[in-house]
């Protein structure tokens, strides 16, 4: 086989190679464009983190504006320290909102869902979530009601 | 009871001998890499290693595609998951069988042609004559193969993933009736691409190095008899087979933190 | 042994001690040595064999030692080969002579003793001089060792495309010159594996003239070829030393084409070298070894049976080992 003929079809095995990639990067891994947007971290502080892990969605209105950067066990109050970046555009996030840790579906992974609250001054770079919502740990419930019930 | 222990100890110590020799050819064949010059040689060989796999790569691909398809619905329709099966699908793909099973498809096609090829350049005093004229056989034959690998098979492994993804959709959506929303959202969704797709790329890059290495050397240390490229090209299928899964299981535990 | 080197001066001192004790040794030792090794020539006097003036030696085996695991392949072989001449190595199969071309060549490192070409210590010197040795030495491999994968063009075009910068249209009219001086100017654009076996060998045999080289090195060049066939090569390494004017080892064990074109023969076996003459001194050389293996012997020094326990014995026991069959 002519060497020109080998020159082009190697070139277009390399582009097939490059091209395949393209397409697990955008159709099939949804690639994450938050990155390029910039973010800015928000702090929070949770009695029970539950199944939360790092990389698990923050959101807003059933909406992905951030993920958990960090999760750590804050040994002066005993408590969950968590770290979140949200994503720059998602400014308005007003200094009283809540952040519950929720579950997606009914045994899905754990997120963080912000409420926003009423409050006009916003939440900026380094700032804590001050109202927090524990996880749902489902062993507590059932002993909270059967607690109940006698 | 002496004589076997003396055997172990021959043994291990031929062992030693075969690596340091393995090593030493890999370490001169890069440090002698081919030149801007004979950079066409490598353009050859990755027509021969990698464009000429394609097609078994991408039967293959398509085949446990399907077949991942058939068996993950069987199994996630019991808990009424199936519209999962596009991100199990992909993830499986993706993370371990694109990488691994296109490297042993590539050992087996590439890495016995190779290491054939090696032998009988041996055997018919090729190697020693281009010796003779004063090419070093490092240079222009081996180099080239091993850069060759080291392009081709992240190739094919990503063709792989792509068409086996592509076949199960196919069977998936077409056939088994899964939601093709469903399908396409929980798989963009749960597939990172940082953390799933490029860690897969990585193994399958140290994959193209090792099994090239095994075929190139198995080639270059072939005793120069139609029996002993035989057994050359088997120990190239062998050891490139085991090895890839015994590197994929110590790359896994490293790189998807265990 | 005394080398041209010493001749011409080039290592005075030691080299000159060593000669003159080596020559002075042998002279002393000249009868035993005679009766022990069967050579009606010393080795001090190889260079006296040659009628025209002394040339120099483009290649000097001194003591050459080489090893395989734990055969001994070589066990101190000296052999001098004059500038211009052709020079046959002879002896049984099995007895290294490809690998002395590798010593030669510096492909190989003897265990001891030195290969000196164009006065240079072949494993003494640096690669890139190595590399312009080895642009003056073609080899004609026993297979052809043509390169599979290159058209017939391509491959005499090889050494040439290596070793020197020249454009495209000068290569092109070299291997079409070295073609048609081997007669395969017609087959250019084919593949080795299309060619028979003669003629695979003529194309290695100009690929190996491609730079015109000073030295070329045939390793049995006859071996498997047709009567026809085998008179073209004949003709070829014949003319290629008159018109070069080149140096040629070949290795063989075919005594008639290589008597009827060396101007000097060695005779090696069991790693040394057990006689050395021009073609007709060595036809009547008394020694029962050379004189096997220039007639063709079936048996003789080198036996014609391998080593076996005693004939009548061995039979007789099969009898007896049947037991009850036999009779007794």
């Amino acid at each position: 086989m002519q060497m020109r003929t080998i020159e082009i079809v190697v070139g277009a095995f390399m582009l097939a190679g490059l091209i395949s990639l393209a397409i697990l990067a955008t159709r099939i891994s949804g690639f994450n464009v938050n990155s390029e947007a910039g973010s800015y971290t928000v702090y929070a502080s949770f009695e029970n983190v539950g199944g939360l892990v790092v990389r698990s969605k923050v959101s807003i209105a059933g909406v992905e504006v951030g993920q958990i950067t960090e999760i750590t066990y804050d040994k002066n109050n005993y408590d969950a320290r968590v770290k979140m970046e949200i994503d720059s555009d998602v400014d308005n996030i007003s200094v009283d909102s809540t952040a519950s840790i929720l579950t997606e579906g009914l045994i899905g992974g754990k997120y963080v869902g912000l409420s926003i609250g009423a409050e006009e001054d916003f939440l900026g770079n380094g700032d804590e979530i001050f109202d927090t919502q524990s996880a749902i740990v489902l062993e507590e419930l059932i002993g909270q009601f059967l607690l109940n019930q006698f | 009871m002496l004589g076997r222990l003396r055997n172990l100890g021959h043994y291990s110590l031929d062992l030693f001998a075969t690596l340091g020799r393995a090593g030493r050819l890999w370490w001169l064949a890069i440090f002698r890499r081919p030149s801007l010059g004979n950079v066409s040689l490598v353009v050859n060989q990755i027509y021969r290693l990698g464009v000429l796999s394609l097609v078994i790569t991408v039967m293959s691909g398509f085949s446990i595609g399907a077949v991942l398809a058939l068996q993950g619905y069987n199994q996630l329709v019991k808990y009424g998951s199936e519209s999962a099966l596009g991100l199990g699908v992909a993830l499986v793909l993706v993370m371990e069988i694109g990488p691994v099973v296109s490297a042993l498809l590539f050992a087996g096609r590439a890495g016995s042609a190779v290491t054939a090829e090696i032998g009988l350049m041996k055997t018919t005093e090729q190697l020693a004559s281009m010796e003779m004229m004063g090419v070093d056989p490092l240079r222009r034959i081996v180099a080239p193969r091993l850069w060759a690998g080291f392009f081709a098979l992240p190739i094919l492994a990503l063709m792989f993933s792509v068409v086996g993804i592509w076949g199960a959709a196919v069977i998936g959506v077409e056939w088994l009736g899964v939601h093709e929303g469903a399908f396409w959202s929980t798989m963009q969704e749960g597939v990172d691409f940082v953390h799933h797709v490029m860690k897969g790329v990585i193994k399958s890059v140290v994959f193209g190095l090792v099994v090239t290495w095994i075929a190139v050397f198995q080639g270059y240390d072939a005793v120069p008899t139609s029996e002993g490229i035989a057994a050359a090209t088997t120990r190239t299928v062998v050891f490139s087979s085991v090895a890839v899964l015994v590197l994929d299981f110590f790359l896994t535990l490293t790189m998807f933190n265990f | 042994m005394v080398s041209a080197d010493y001749l011409q001066g080039k290592r005075m001192n030691s080299g000159v001690m060593a000669g003159m004790m080596i020559a002075f040794g042998l002279f002393l030792l000249k009868p035993c040595i005679n009766s022990m090794s069967d050579n009606t020539m010393s080795e001090d006097t190889a260079t006296d064999v040659y009628d025209d003036t002394v040339t120099d030696d483009v290649v000097v085996l001194e003591d050459v030692v080489y090893r395989r695991g734990k055969k001994t392949i070589f066990n101190g072989v000296s052999l001098t080969i004059p500038r211009g001449k052709t020079v046959a190595m002879m002896g049984p199969s099995g007895t290294g002579k490809t690998t002395l071309l590798r010593l030669i060549g510096g492909q190989l490192t003897p265990d001891s003793g030195r290969v000196i070409v164009n006065g240079q210590d072949i494993n003494a010197i640096t690669r890139d001089e190595l590399f312009e040795l080895r642009r003056d030495m073609g080899m004609l491999f026993q297979s052809g060792a043509l390169f599979t994968d290159l058209s017939v063009f391509e491959n005499v075009a090889f050494p040439m495309r290596v070793h020197t910068d020249l454009s495209e249209d000068f290569i092109r009219d070299l291997v079409l010159i070295k073609l048609q001086s081997v007669g395969l100017r017609g087959a250019s654009s084919l593949f080795p594996s299309e060619l028979s076996g003669g003629m695979q060998r003529r194309v290695a045999l100009a690929r190996a003239m491609a730079l015109d080289p000073q030295i070329l090195m045939y390793d049995e060049p006859f071996s498997g070829l047709d009567p026809i066939a085998m008179g073209v090569i004949v003709q070829l390494i014949r003319r290629v030393a008159d018109v070069y004017g080149s140096t040629s080892i070949v290795v063989s064990h075919d005594i008639q084409e290589t008597a009827s074109i060396a101007d000097y023969i060695y005779v090696l076996s069991d790693g040394r070298v057990i006689g050395e003459g021009k073609p007709d001194d060595l036809r009547q050389n008394t020694s029962p070894r050379i004189q096997q293996f220039i007639k063709g012997d079936s048996d003789g020094p080198v036996p014609f049976h391998y080593p076996a326990p005693d004939y009548s014995e061995e039979l007789l026991a099969e009898n007896l080992k049947l037991g009850w069959f036999s009779f007794e």
